[in-house]
């Protein structure tokens, strides 16, 4: 019939996946506002918890555009803001040695350690 | 990814395996991870143009907004379309963890190059619309989404779960809407039962034409991109609908549809895939309003967008000074 394929999945109705443009990095024509990464902390007690992301003009704004996206049925009680230019990540590659020294310290772990089910308290 | 510009074939057959093995293991893909790059072009059209669905979608209800019968219904209204521009920017934020700008998303839209869904192409005629979308739009809206969830794309079904918990007050209201319209005269429960004539068809046209018209469906599915097909979604939203239909004490314009005990589905008539097709184009009642207006208030707002950034710009030299 159509020939075109389309997916329900495309979320608040069906969108075609073909003959469409999927969009290039850096293509667009106006300089755009900074992305920001947001971070809420949902209660007291708890870390700041990464949550999305959001363009503001300054550190400002992107607080104040963190809190009308992010928190607008009391998922926050604190929230902050980084430009995510200034965040700093591991690579994502699982042979990077990054994490390796982690693997073959297994005497980091309590359960390394036996001890005698009849000490209380271990 | 840029790797796969330089890697040589067995890195690449290694990197793909590793990809698979992911999705085989229903581990998600994070955006710093290698991915084949139809899997890439696949979900920036897909989150892309779900996120042009909730901006466009402000547009038929906030046609409501200043026309709402009371303070109360006009707090609710003003809740749920700026829930609609909130999905839209989480859904933005995801497809831009995949290397696109949101500027570019934008022009995009507005040139019509991308698409939104076809259902927001359609008029909101009576305030009792405002209702429908939020019980049947919004109803199948949960059907397709509540899946998505679990995709295996990880910014975006983290995007979904925050949508997935706002949804459900959408549609919610509606029903309530609808319910108190159904309490009220015999001429507003016309008018409920004539917004639901409308817009039965077009709901179910939301989950795409029949699986045997969508030849990617099994790669989507393959991928973990897309959970359930295009029929089966549709049918469980039927099925959803037809008790809370006679609950409201309304019909559905389907002289086919009927339980059938055998399949323990209801059966039910074909949608006009022809309109569909029509409204895709660009030929619906809306089309080319929905896309002005779009057009009109991002261009409108430029001038907001540059004067911030000097603003910002001055701010920095001035502390820097």
């Amino acid at each position: 019939m159509s020939g075109q394929d389309f997916t329900t999945e495309g979320g608040h109705g069906a969108v075609p996946l073909q003959g469409v443009p999927a969009a290039k990095p850096g293509h667009g024509s106006e300089r755009e506002w900074p992305l920001y990464e947001v971070f809420v902390r949902g209660k007291r007690g708890l870390n700041h918890v990464h949550v999305g992301s959001l363009h503001a003009a300054d550190d400002e704004m992107a607080l104040r555009h963190a809190r009308d996206v992010y928190t607008r049925r009391n998922e926050g009680v604190s929230v902050w803001v980084v430009q995510a230019r200034h965040v700093a990540a591991s690579s994502p590659d699982e042979k990077d040695p990054m994490f390796a020294p982690s693997g073959d310290k297994v005497y980091r772990h309590p359960t390394f350690y036996s001890i005698p089910d009849d000490v209380p308290h271990m | 990814m840029t790797t796969s510009d330089t890697a040589t074939d067995a890195q690449l057959s290694a990197l793909e395996a590793r990809f698979e093995d992911t999705i085989a293991r229903s581990e998600r893909i994070e955006p710093r991870d290698w991915m084949p790059e139809g899997y890439r072009k696949t979900l920036v059209r897909q989150i892309a143009q779900h996120a042009h669905s909730e901006i466009i979608g402000m547009q038929p209800e906030g046609n409501w907004i200043t026309r709402a019968p009371s303070l109360r219904r006009k707090a609710i209204l003003l809740a749920k379309v700026q829930d609609e521009a909130g999905h839209g920017l989480y859904l933005y934020s995801a497809a831009e963890t995949l290397g696109v700008s949101r500027g570019e998303l934008t022009e995009m839209l507005i040139e019509g190059r991308q698409k939104y869904s076809s259902i927001f192409n359609y008029p909101t005629l009576s305030y009792a619309d405002v209702g429908t979308i939020g019980w049947l739009v919004d109803g199948a809206a949960i059907c397709n989404q509540v899946p998505l969830c679990r995709t295996s794309y990880g910014p975006y079904g983290r995007a979904m779960i925050r949508v997935c918990k706002e949804e459900s007050f959408h549609q919610r209201q509606g029903y309530e809407l609808l319910m108190t319209m159904m309490q009220g005269t015999e001429e507003q429960r016309a008018m409920v039962q004539e917004s639901v004539n409308r817009f039965w068809w077009p709901a179910l046209m939301m989950f795409g034409p029949p699986d045997e018209d969508s030849p990617n469906t099994a790669q989507s599915m393959a991928w973990g991109i897309k959970r359930n097909t295009n029929d089966d979604l549709r049918q469980r939203f039927v099925d959803m609908s037809v008790p809370q239909a006679e609950a409201l004490g309304v019909t559905f314009p389907d002289p086919d549809l009927k339980w059938n005990a055998e399949r323990g589905h209801h059966d039910f008539g074909e949608p006009d895939w022809d309109e569909f097709m029509q409204v895709v184009k660009g030929n619906g009642p809306c089309n080319a309003q929905r896309i002005a207006h779009r057009r009109t208030a991002h261009e409108d707002g430029a001038w907001v967008r540059e004067a911030a950034l000097a603003f910002a710009d001055r701010q920095r030299e001035a502390a820097r000074a």
